[in-house]
């Protein structure tokens, strides 16, 4: 109980600085007109003919890739480079839950983003009958495929205290996770390797089961995959900021 | 109330604290002196449970340190070097969230954020942004962030850093008088510090404690300390020295020096603690010839004089090896 009121304590905090700087508002507004150009004049959302989200579901991925770790990199460098990291971990919290608040009031940014996507789903609605169905499992992919890859951005932010590097490597990894299950990618890959090795790679991939979230499938697999990824990031910040508090 | 065993910090080859023991009680200031990259910040930074020590045990209250160190935590307010702030809040919600971070909450968090803005002098920008305050006001708010919770133990690194004339003085009084009930640790260059607020003082140097003692006692190692100044008006040098070279309790005289209207010397006691009877045996001479006494004092050794002969002779030492 005691530990869920400092995390609560130190997701407010972050919040309240997200909301108290341009952060919070420059990435809803960015997120959401890059979402609504994508999917209505690159995507053809009209010109589709159908009621579904899949040309909004399908851009996610590429917006998150840059847009999340902007709003990652500076989870742990810029407490670093402030040197507000030695206020932090000498209060009585420990630093998984300041790991895990900071995460969380970060994902809650992007939570709320997704959340002002809405006006979309009454569009199709208004103009046929979607399977909302498979629309609410594209929501819940897309917010675990965000938190995948705020994870990984939380992890590379706690490497440096620069965060143009932190947002670089992070976009790295991100994209690398992205690819190994793109199709184009997979296709290229089963021409010189076996496909075992092509299904193992891609397994890896959040591609792989982001896609199966937006072909409505609620797999409890796909899901556990994005806990998994989440919770071994987060596990490895907690080992990068032990390590270089031990100097 | 604090107790460090053997404390050691290596980062990489380099040693940073060698095996630093010391004890304080509640109701002691314990000031930490010592050059620059003696080791100050890294031992506070291992005493507060930032970083760990390479080997050592900590022991805050009654709880270890490195076994359970959020129970030790709630005990210490940290006010750590250069003042680190969240810049993107302002004074009065950094220290709300300072102290609910101490557990405060509700009636109790307002009252512990109000008591600490009235003692460290933030009425005027407590709802200002931290990023557009003046140094002396960070150095406050961080100040204020340490003492929200009224801890038992209280470590700062230069507390009385970038502070004014003024503000400097509050804070050695303020520190004074919690150190009464408190156990306190700080770390200062300035020296004046020490003799202002300190119970006693620990000199560090290359990561090894070079001396420990109260103020009194660390003076009382400098060159000058117990030597008595005399000033005669009305004498030559040569009468002095005549007159006090049979003396007993004195080692030498040295004239500091002769105008035509008298002379001033230093007179070195034959013991270090001769505790006045030097300068009471001069004023007997002086009585006993009539000189026209003007000036009589025992020196009491100047810290500085202290800090220099400890901290460079280690220096010197380390270089021949
Ligand atoms: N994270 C670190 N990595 C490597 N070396 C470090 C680290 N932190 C401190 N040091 C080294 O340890 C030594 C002691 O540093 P420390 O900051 O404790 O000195 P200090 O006594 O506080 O000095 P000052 O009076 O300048 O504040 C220095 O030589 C410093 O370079
Ligand atoms: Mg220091």
């Amino acid at each position: 109980m005691n530990s869920f009121g400092n995390i609560l304590t130190i997701a407010k905090r972050e919040l309240n600085g997200y909301f108290a700087s341009p952060v919070a508002y420059v990435f809803i507004v960015i997120f959401l007109l890059l979402i609504g150009f994508f999917t209505f004049m690159v995507g053809g959302f009209f010109d589709r003919g159908e009621a579904s989200l899949v040309s909004f579901f399908m851009w996610h991925p590429w917006l998150y890739l840059f847009l999340v770790p902007a709003v990652g990199m500076r989870l742990w460098s810029e407490e670093r480079r402030q040197g507000t990291i030695e206020l932090l971990l000498t209060m009585p919290i420990t630093a998984w839950q300041a790991i895990v608040g900071k995460f969380l009031a970060a994902w809650a940014i992007l939570a709320l983003s997704l959340l002002l996507t809405l006006p979309i789903v009454l569009t199709v609605r208004y103009l046929g009958s979607p399977d909302m169905g498979a629309i609410f499992c594209g929501y819940v992919g897309s917010l675990l495929l965000a938190g995948a890859c705020l994870s990984i951005s939380s992890m590379t932010s706690a490497m440096s205290r620069n965060q143009v590097v932190s947002f670089i490597v992070s976009v790295v990894a991100c994209l690398s996770l992205i690819l190994a299950g793109w199709p184009p990618v997979t296709k290229m890959l089963e021409q010189w390797a076996s496909p075992w090795l092509v299904e193992a790679v891609a397994a890896f991939s959040v591609m792989t089961h982001f896609d199966a979230f937006q072909r409505g499938v609620l797999d409890s697999k796909d899901f556990i995959f994005f806990v998994l990824v989440m919770a071994f990031s987060l596990f490895t910040t907690s080992v990068i900021i032990r390590g270089h508090r031990a100097g | 109330m604090i107790k460090i065993q053997d404390l050691t910090k290596n980062f990489g080859p380099k040693t940073a604290v060698n095996g630093i023991s010391f004890t304080v009680e509640r109701g002691e200031v314990l000031g930490f002196l010592g050059p620059n990259g003696a080791g100050k910040s890294t031992t506070m930074r291992m005493v507060t449970g930032f970083i760990p020590p390479t080997s050592g045990r900590i022991q805050t209250g009654e709880y270890d340190m490195l076994a359970q160190p959020i129970q030790a935590k709630r005990l210490i307010g940290y006010l750590p070097e250069n003042a680190p702030l969240y810049s993107d809040m302002t004074v009065h919600g950094f220290l709300s969230f300072a102290a609910e971070a101490r557990g405060l909450r509700g009636g109790e968090r307002q009252k512990a954020v109000a008591r600490a803005i009235e003692l460290c002098f933030l009425e005027r920008v407590v709802h200002q942004s931290i990023d557009t305050l003046s140094k002396g006001y960070r150095h406050r708010a961080c100040f204020a962030q340490a003492i929200i919770h009224d801890p038992p133990i209280l470590i700062m690194d230069e507390p009385t850093d970038g502070l004014d004339p003024n503000q400097k003085f509050e804070m050695r009084s303020l520190i004074r008088r919690m150190g009464e009930k408190k156990t306190i640790i700080f770390s200062t260059h300035i020296l004046e510090e020490v003799d202002a607020a300190c119970t006693r003082a620990i000199v560090i140097d290359h990561g090894r404690i070079v001396a420990n003692g109260t103020p009194a006692e660390l003076k009382r190692q400098a060159e000058g300390a117990g030597t008595v100044l005399i000033r005669v008006a009305g004498l030559t040098a040569a009468a002095l020295r005549q007159t006090l070279d049979p003396l007993a309790a004195a080692r030498k005289t040295a004239i500091v020096e002769e105008t035509p209207g008298g002379v001033c010397a230093r007179v070195f006691p034959q013991t270090k603690d001769s505790d006045g009877a030097l300068a009471r045996a001069l004023f007997e001479i002086a009585v006993k010839s009539s000189w026209k006494l003007e000036e009589l004092h025992t020196e009491e050794g100047r810290l500085d004089e202290v800090f220099r002969a400890i901290t460079l002779s280690d220096t010197a030492k380390e270089g021949r090896q």
